[in-house]
């Protein structure tokens, strides 16, 4: 009933269905890449390095000859994952302090909020590259999401705090804490769900913050190995040959700007159908 | 007020000892360090390692150094860099100027295009032409930096030849115009996502405005559309732009550090990535401290714009 007319709403915003469209099929080309294309991405050929699409590389092939639909695909695996993974550890990390801050008030509240303006007034950027010189200015998947997830939760613990705010007034929490719930019980089980609008808006727009963050940091050398195929990389290892090669770069930032682009159009379009807003 | 400006500018040196603390700390934990170059050059000798680890601080834990660090630092010495052995300041003397001029024009553009933009849009609200600026500026957001960089550079430098690909000035050509030239892309690229910001949340907060009774009291009046949107919309609107705008450095100054990188800009940002790559302690805590205090000084000056400009506004 309530999802119908959420669908209902969505389903107006044309940009958002587009995009839920494009992301698919980004995912799905993803996660299907050994079915769609033949070679490994990894596999070198330096006879044909450099090659323009032709049927046989339909986006030609990079410096080493790997060809690049394959490392886009594969790529698409690694850049997508990081994506969600690191929205899903900063999300834990944001819902969990802001849920205790909104709802236990007083000193946690005001620890925590310390805490966030703390860290939104640092140099972010600054002091990661600093941190990613502790593994050789390189970053293995896991440790990226972790960093990523570490600087990015700070919106999400904002808001989540503010709606913990109004909605522990409310009657239900009151009767579940009569009934004998305790706080971790009704701060989780009870309030949560009633404030997933906000955290799944916030947490669509996470993902393209997520991606462009680590695709920057790949850019500047200091993002994931450049062995591991990631748009960031390949846009990053394609710079050289811009003029004579210029698919190696164009390929992989549309298809970052594509799927990144459809995640802000469906968190966008999820704002207006949740009603986030208004209430 | 002024006790306000006061209490919050003791919390901003506060946050400076802090952020100074914490960079400190993740660099010189880090493993490997600025000697780990000479270990394995067979033309340095164990004890020329141990000389310059004892020259440098490094045979003394790091919260020692630190407060040596911090104590030349109050008295104005930034030191001297680890891998060219000159002063900090005298580097960042050089570089400075490059990023300045790259994060005014960036700013100057993002204004210059946002108020336009934004104002286009709140007064067609629903037009194809508020559709199309919503679309790009969601486009705008999605890009990556280096990409549209990267793009730019193909279209107006390579296929067109209208700009240069890259660097700030021609060999031996130091001329404004000459800089000018060289400041489109990269203030373009940097200044992209504010432009996209500043316009359309300059466009909602018109909207905002629109409904105010000043706004109808003003034409009631009789007077002018033109002055009204002037002097009783936009006036009012920019308001919550401005700290905005203070709040949006953050962007501006990590943004700068990938521009430069694109446009092999000789700012600051480049110089910070180079001493991460040199493991040069002493710029890269100079950067980092910079970028804090651009930081710190954008936060303050955003709520001291909003005193100034909203009287609606006074701080106790």
């Amino acid at each position: 009933m309530m999802a119908a007319r959420v669908w209902g709403r969505f389903r107006r915003h044309r940009a958002a269905v587009a995009g839920a469209v494009a992301l698919a099929l980004v995912m799905g080309g993803a996660a299907l890449a050994p079915l769609l294309t033949p070679y490994n991405p990894a596999a070198l050929d330096p006879d044909h390095a450099l090659e323009a699409p032709t049927p046989r590389h339909p986006l030609g092939t990079d410096d080493l000859g790997r060809d690049e639909l394959a490392r886009l695909l594969y790529g698409g695996r690694v850049s997508l994952l990081v994506g969600m993974t690191a929205m899903l550890v900063g999300s834990a990390i944001g819902v969990t302090l802001g849920s205790l801050a909104g709802y236990l008030g007083g000193r946690v509240d005001a620890a925590v909020m310390r805490l966030v303006d703390l860290v939104l007034s640092f140099p972010a950027i600054f002091l990661l590259l600093i941190l990613l010189n502790w593994t050789a200015g390189r970053a293995p998947v896991a440790l990226m999401v972790g960093y990523l997830g570490l600087f990015g939760w700070t919106g999400l613990a904002r808001i989540v705090r503010a709606e913990y705010l109004s909605l522990r007034e409310r009657e239900f929490v009151e009767a579940a804490r009569a009934g004998g719930a305790g706080v971790r019980r009704v701060v989780f089980r009870h309030i949560l769900p009633n404030a997933m609008a906000p955290i799944l808006v916030q947490a669509a727009f996470a993902v393209g913050g997520a991606m462009l963050a680590e695709a920057a940091l790949d850019f500047l050398g200091f993002g994931l190995p450049p062995e591991i195929p990631t748009w960031g990389n390949l846009m990053t290892q394609a710079e050289s040959y811009l003029t004579s090669n210029p698919v190696l770069v164009i390929a992989p930032g549309a298809v970052v700007t594509l799927s990144v682009v459809a995640v802000f159009f469906i968190g966008d379009a999820l704002r207006d159908a949740l009603d986030v807003r208004a209430r | 007020m002024t006790r306000y400006v006061l209490q919050r500018a003791a919390q901003a040196v506060a946050l400076l000892a802090l952020v100074s603390l914490v960079g400190y700390a993740i660099m010189n934990l880090a493993p490997g360090g600025p000697l780990a170059v000479y270990m394995h050059n067979p033309q340095v000798t164990p004890e020329r390692i141990a000389i310059l680890r004892h020259q440098l601080g490094f045979d003394r834990p790091w919260y020692a150094r630190y407060v040596v660090w911090a104590g030349a630092l109050l008295r104005g010495q930034w030191g001297d860099s680890y891998y060219t052995g000159r002063p900090v300041l005298a580097m960042i003397g050089e570089r400075l100027p490059a990023t300045l001029a790259l994060m005014l024009s960036a700013f100057g553009l993002a204004i210059a295009l946002a108020i336009p933009l934004g104002t286009f849009a709140a007064t067609h609200k629903y037009s194809w032409g508020d559709t199309a600026l919503s679309f790009g500026s969601f486009f705008a957001w999605a890009m990556p930096t280096f990409w549209f960089g990267l793009m730019l550079q193909l279209l107006f430098a390579v296929r067109w030849r209208l700009l240069p690909v890259a660097g700030m000035h021609e060999v031996g050509n130091a001329s404004l115009p000459d800089l000018a030239r060289h400041l489109v892309l990269p203030a373009l690229v940097l200044g992209l996502g504010s432009i996209a910001s500043w316009s359309r949340y300059l466009r909602s907060s018109l909207l905002d405005v629109l409904s105010q009774d000043y706004v109808r009291t003003a034409r009631a009046k009789g007077l002018p559309e033109a002055r009204v949107r002037r002097r009783h919309m936009l006036r009012n609107a920019l308001i919550p732009i401005a700290t905005l705008i203070g709040l949006d450095l953050h962007a501006l100054v990590g943004g700068a550090v990938i521009t430069e990188s694109i446009f092999g800009w000789p700012g600051m940002g480049r110089l910070f990535l180079e001493a991460l790559n040199n493991r040069d302690y002493p710029v890269q805590m100079a950067g980092l401290m910079m970028s804090a205090a651009l930081l710190v000084a954008g936060n303050l000056m955003a709520d001291l714009a909003y005193v100034a400009l909203d009287p609606r506004i006074r701080y106790q």
